[in-house]
């Protein structure tokens, strides 16, 4: 199978008050399809610059970045956004929802921006709020929902575009440790199924969910370890 | 997976999440709203207003007939100041100087003569009148003068006028006072303590401007100046050409003789004044016209506020919701999907103000023209055009903070607490 993303020779620098930082320095990374990838590493190793960079929130300074074969590197504004919509979904640490919207409509979102009409917009919203657990709460607001199912509803807003990759940034970095193991047993599940899922946390117990784990230090891959057992269901 | 047009599911979209936001900040909207709506009432009322009493004024002022114009000393309305010595120091228009102008004028259809005085001591037995009446001194023109009719009786004759006979025509509100449970047809009636003797009653004209038009007596015009005139009467020749082709003519004609009766040098201007129905409507455009003016210079400078304070507030949106812009942009918004949403907030904001405004406008012009008794008019075009200035508003004043917002970085954004 091709590859789903490949970086090449990636750079990414900042220029923060006339030093330059260099955030990403050549990072060389290819995902394949159906992968459960960790990316850990200390704060300021780059973890969320790469993050930013395969979500495509960020565009490199230098290097090659094709993700299913587009060359995300030279894409415009609206390229990159079409791409986000299309083929990425977010889970955030903070939920990341809209406040004043309930958990169907914050699901829907992605949709309204896929130009997909009403009608599908709320049977497709509803299928992912009910293979998270979510379907009794469907019609409440996040401030009336549990630091899990927020994330939950997070999650069924991540895959309601069916994404090539679910990117979750410590996704279990705001929940207590009972929540944050009903998280995980998603995302397995949905690797189960047949996702790509990329994981950035700093949690040893969490990377351990993963096939793959990538060590980030100073901007440059220090280890990429892929370990043979895979831990279903765990 | 059905899709549909972008365009369209944008608008939509926008729409919805504009009035999404409208409701979870109520009051601030309803505060933006009134801002928008203050100015658009203003427009609105004022020129609601001033149409209706344009139309109502305009249907007063075609007091004459068709083919009419009116000699006098003084002009009918005199607006600007000044120049007001020079009419005073006019010779008075006498009787003499119509008398020549009748007999001299060979175009005209009719020349007759007005004049008028306030008049409170008018009695019937013991019956009084409480408010001052209009007394007019006419000829046996004095109807077709005052575009009136009668309504019982006869009008005046020339012998009336020749032989100073002391008879009278009522109008109607007279009429009822003095002979509530009479006819008055040949009585007695006491004008200054004089009795006159009634000949005709007029038509019921109604109200203009709050004021009846049918509380007044006619006189002969030759009885008026023996016992009404004083040094400072100065009456009035109405004159009534044959055609409206004829009517400048006679005009020129009437006019060419009134310089030679009063004997105005030709280098001079004319010493008296001619009223017509265009001049005194004319006149009232003028007048109008400034008001206008003046009301449109207000209404921008309120709208120009109010637009300032949604683009205030939309600002405050902006910067309130940097981390609802930025998760959108994370989930695929494009910067054309965040400048839209947010200036259809802006349009919704104003267009809703301005539905408010015109609405308020309209009935507040209506409530004017309630309280004239005069007949409502709505300004169409101008509801239009206050709706136009509306979207311009939302438009100009909101594409500043949704163009900051398209623009934020979804990263930043992201981040921001």
């Amino acid at each position: 199978m091709a590859d789903l993303i490949s970086l090449k020779e990636i750079k990414r620098h900042y220029d923060v008050g006339g030093e330059v930082v260099r955030a990403l320095d050549g990072i060389d990374l290819t995902i394949n399809h159906n992968e459960y990838i960790s990316i850990m590493g200390p704060s300021g190793s780059g973890k969320s610059t790469l993050m930013n960079m395969i979500g495509c929130l960020d565009t490199p300074t230098e290097g090659v970045y094709e993700f299913e074969g587009e060359l995300v590197h030279e894409m415009d504004d609206n390229q990159l956004a079409s791409i986000r919509n299309r083929k990425i979904g977010f889970v955030f640490q903070t939920f990341n929802l809209l406040p004043k919207a309930t958990a169907l409509r914050n699901v829907e979102v992605p949709l309204i921006y896929a130009n997909i009409t009403k009608s599908d917009r709320i049977e497709k919203a509803k299928k992912a709020l009910i293979s998270v657990g979510l379907e009794e709460r469907m019609h409440h607001k996040p401030n009336e929902l549990s630091g899990g199912q927020r994330q939950r509803v997070a999650i069924a807003r991540a895959l309601v575009n069916d994404p090539s990759i679910i990117l979750a940034d410590e996704p279990t970095g705001n929940l207590d440790s009972k929540s944050g193991v009903e998280i995980m047993k998603i995302l397995d599940k949905l690797h189960n199924a047949g996702n790509t899922i990329i994981l950035v946390t700093h949690e040893e117990y969490i990377a351990d969910h993963a096939d793959r784990t990538i060590n980030l230090f100073d901007g440059k891959i220090k280890e990429d370890i892929r370990s043979a057992k895979r831990k279903v269901g765990a | 997976m059905a899709k549909q047009s972008h365009l369209k599911n944008t608008i939509k979209e926008s729409f919805r999440m504009a009035i999404e936001s409208i409701r979870q900040n109520k009051l601030r909207s309803i505060l933006t709203l009134l801002g928008i709506s203050i100015g658009v009432f203003s427009v609105i009322g004022v020129m609601t207003a001033i149409r209706t009493l344009e139309s109502s004024v305009n249907s007063q002022l075609d007091i004459f007939g068709s083919n009419t114009f009116m000699i006098q000393k003084s002009p009918a309305i005199r607006i600007h100041g000044g120049g007001n010595d020079k009419i005073r120091k006019r010779k008075n228009i006498r009787y003499a100087h119509y008398e020549e102008l009748k007999q001299r004028a060979k175009l005209p259809l009719r020349v007759s003569v007005v004049d008028g005085t306030g008049e409170r001591n008018i009695q019937y037995k013991d019956k009084r009148l409480k408010k001052t009446a209009e007394l007019s001194g006419v000829d046996e023109w004095g109807l077709r003068s005052f575009k009136t009719y009668l309504a019982d009786g006869r009008n005046f004759m020339e012998d009336d006028i020749r032989f100073y006979r002391s008879v009278t025509i009522l109008g109607p509100d007279l009429a009822d006072i003095l002979f509530p449970f009479e006819d008055p047809l040949g009585k007695e009636i006491q004008i200054k303590g004089l009795d006159y003797t009634v000949i005709g009653v007029t038509e019921r004209k109604g109200q203009a401007f709050g004021q009846s038009q049918d509380y007044f007596v006619m006189i002969p015009i030759s009885v008026y100046i023996q016992r009404f005139s004083n040094r400072w009467t100065s009456l009035a020749i109405n004159i009534e050409a044959e055609s409206t082709e004829m009517y400048e003519k006679t005009m020129d004609e009437v006019i060419g003789l009134m310089r030679v009766i009063r004997k105005v040098p030709p280098e001079d201007e004319n010493d008296f004044a001619i009223i017509s129905n265009e001049e005194l409507m004319e006149t009232f455009a003028g007048f109008t016209g400034g008001i206008k003016l003046f009301a449109g210079a207000v209404s921008v400078i309120a709208l120009l506020v109010a637009g300032i304070g949604i683009m205030n507030i939309m600002l405050v949106s902006v910067t309130e919701r940097i981390k609802e812009i930025g998760i959108r942009k994370a989930i695929g918004a494009t910067k054309r999907d965040i400048l839209t949403q947010f200036l259809m907030e802006a349009i919704f904001l104003s267009q809703f103000g301005g539905i408010v405004g015109v609405i308020l406008g309209i009935a507040g012009g209506n409530l004017m023209a309630l309280l004239l008794n005069v007949p409502a008019v709505v300004p169409m075009d101008w509801a239009f055009y206050g709706m136009a200035v509306c979207s311009f508003i939302g438009i100009g004043f909101g594409i500043y903070p949704a163009w900051r917002a398209a623009n934020l970085d979804p990263i930043e954004s992201l981040r921001f607490e």
